[in-house]
């Protein structure tokens, strides 16, 4: 089995992977999240090409694989003069890949909250930014928090694929100790291990941050548990 | 922008497509087998089944399909299994789907009125029969949206056996685009077969449900 001194070799070039993989996963959802609000919100709007525009973007990332975006991102962008250090490329395609989802989670969740409320609001005098901000974000964030939690631990998952456009993240850190000690199965074992208890961490808090933020409701929300967590692939 | 470069690589593309296709049909064929026999399993096999399989789901559900994919690739030659690259990917891809399946069947199942495989049971089916005749069929029907889904997914996913070698989709732009120094228009290009192939597939995917739905 692994040599453990490896590991002494290797801990700091690895350590310094895994930061990379959470900033990488930190940062992609964050602008996945922010994209995917702004998208659903501009969808809303009464502007018929704006809507189609949206729906096309949505379409296209879900129905092309993360790998060919990043490609497209990282090595065709220099073709348009977008030149990205590989990592920077690497959170920009998270991002973008999360947005589309994120926005059609984020959709549901604006479409489930009661009409009744927003009329009430509006009745009230309320503006329309502060019924977003008071009335539909805070619903809409309890009822979607399954899906968000399940996104993220997807999200967790894609991370890997950015090592293959070279960011220096846990995954490239390992593969790279693996062609260097040729400890290739156990390295490829450890990571398959390493990533199954992250994911499973991933989730757990969700749950519990779920549980947390739906204690005061009575009835379960729509979208049910996330305790089926991670049901994509990456 | 030259699309002179994306016509002449396209017939390269589509021959690859074509690889990309059938590699994710038989991942998912054998995803389907094995689903079923997890979920069987699981549900009638006692409780050293029932655990078995949930390690199984748990572990290929919760592990990226990236490593699942090296992680065979690299453990069948260590066990005396000399496998292709392809045998390998096509492995990797059919216990990931597995693994999603035999959860789609077991929501499916749940869908399934219990009085029905009592009655069977009371007018003496055995229990194979229960399973091939009442509820395995039933549970097909229901999770057909999901099953198709679930082919939509494999077939974005296999772009990644691309790292193992294998000259499918992803793998044919890398090279064309190594050689042209044209990966803008050659990922474009390929970005927009397999979105046509996903489409076709949802297409495929709700007419079918639609013929269920009369039947």
């Amino acid at each position: 089995m692994l040599d453990l001194s490896l590991l002494v070799q290797y801990g700091p070039a690895l350590l310094r992977g895994f930061g990379i993989t959470i900033l990488c996963w930190g940062a992609g959802c964050l602008i996945g999240m922010v994209l995917g609000f702004a998208l659903m919100l501009l969808r809303q709007l009464p502007v018929k090409p704006l809507r189609w525009v949206i729906r096309a973007y949505i379409e296209v990332i879900r129905g092309t694989p993360f790998l060919i975006q990043l490609f497209l991102l990282y090595s065709g962008g220099p073709s348009i003069g977008l030149r990205l250090e590989a990592t920077t490329a690497g959170i920009l395609g998270l991002g973008i890949y999360g947005s589309a989802y994120f926005a059609e989670i984020f959709r549901a969740g604006y479409q489930a909250v009661p009409k009744g409320q927003v009329e009430a609001a509006l009745s009230l005098g309320m503006s329309y930014g502060a019924i977003l901000r008071r009335v539909i974000v805070p619903a809409m964030l309890v009822s979607t928090i399954p899906a968000i939690v399940n996104m993220m631990a997807i999200l967790t998952k894609e991370t890997v694929v950015l090592s293959i456009i070279t960011v220096p993240e846990l995954m490239y850190e390992m593969q790279t100790m693996a062609a260097e000690t040729f400890a290739t199965f156990e390295t490829i074992l450890g990571m398959a291990l390493f990533y199954w208890l992250l994911v499973e961490v991933v989730s757990r808090l969700g749950r519990r941050l779920e549980a947390r933020v739906t204690r005061f409701l009575t009835h379960a929300s729509p979208q049910g548990s996330s305790s089926e967590t991670a049901t994509a692939r990456a | 922008m030259k699309f002179s470069v994306i016509i002449d690589a396209f017939p390269y593309l589509l021959g690859a497509a074509v690889t990309t296709i059938w590699v994710s049909l038989l991942g998912v064929l054998l995803g389907q087998v094995i689903g079923v026999v997890v979920c069987v399993a699981r549900q009638s096999g006692g409780r050293a089944a029932d655990i078995a399989g949930g390690v199984y789901v748990s572990f290929f559900r919760g592990v990226p399909l990236l490593i699942q994919l090296l992680l065979i690739y690299y453990m069948l030659p260590l066990v005396g299994i000399d496998v292709p690259p392809l045998v390998a990917s096509i492995a990797a891809l059919g216990l990931a789907s597995g693994a999603y399946v035999s959860e789609i069947y077991r929501g499916a199942l749940n869908a399934v009125p219990h009085g029905q495989s009592e009655a069977a049971l009371a007018l003496g089916f055995p229990g194979s029969s229960i399973w091939t005749r009442i509820l395995l069929p039933q549970a097909f029907r229901i999770s057909v949206p999901a099953l198709v889904n679930e082919l939509i997914l494999l077939l974005k996913a296999s772009s990644l056996i691309s790292v193992v070698g294998v000259a499918e989709l992803t793998r044919t732009s890398q090279t064309i685009s190594a050689s042209n120094y044209r990966p803008l228009e050659i990922y474009l290009a390929a970005g927009i077969i397999y979105l046509a192939i996903n489409g076709a597939l949802a297409l495929f995917g709700t007419l079918v449900e639609r013929r269920l739905q009369q039947a």
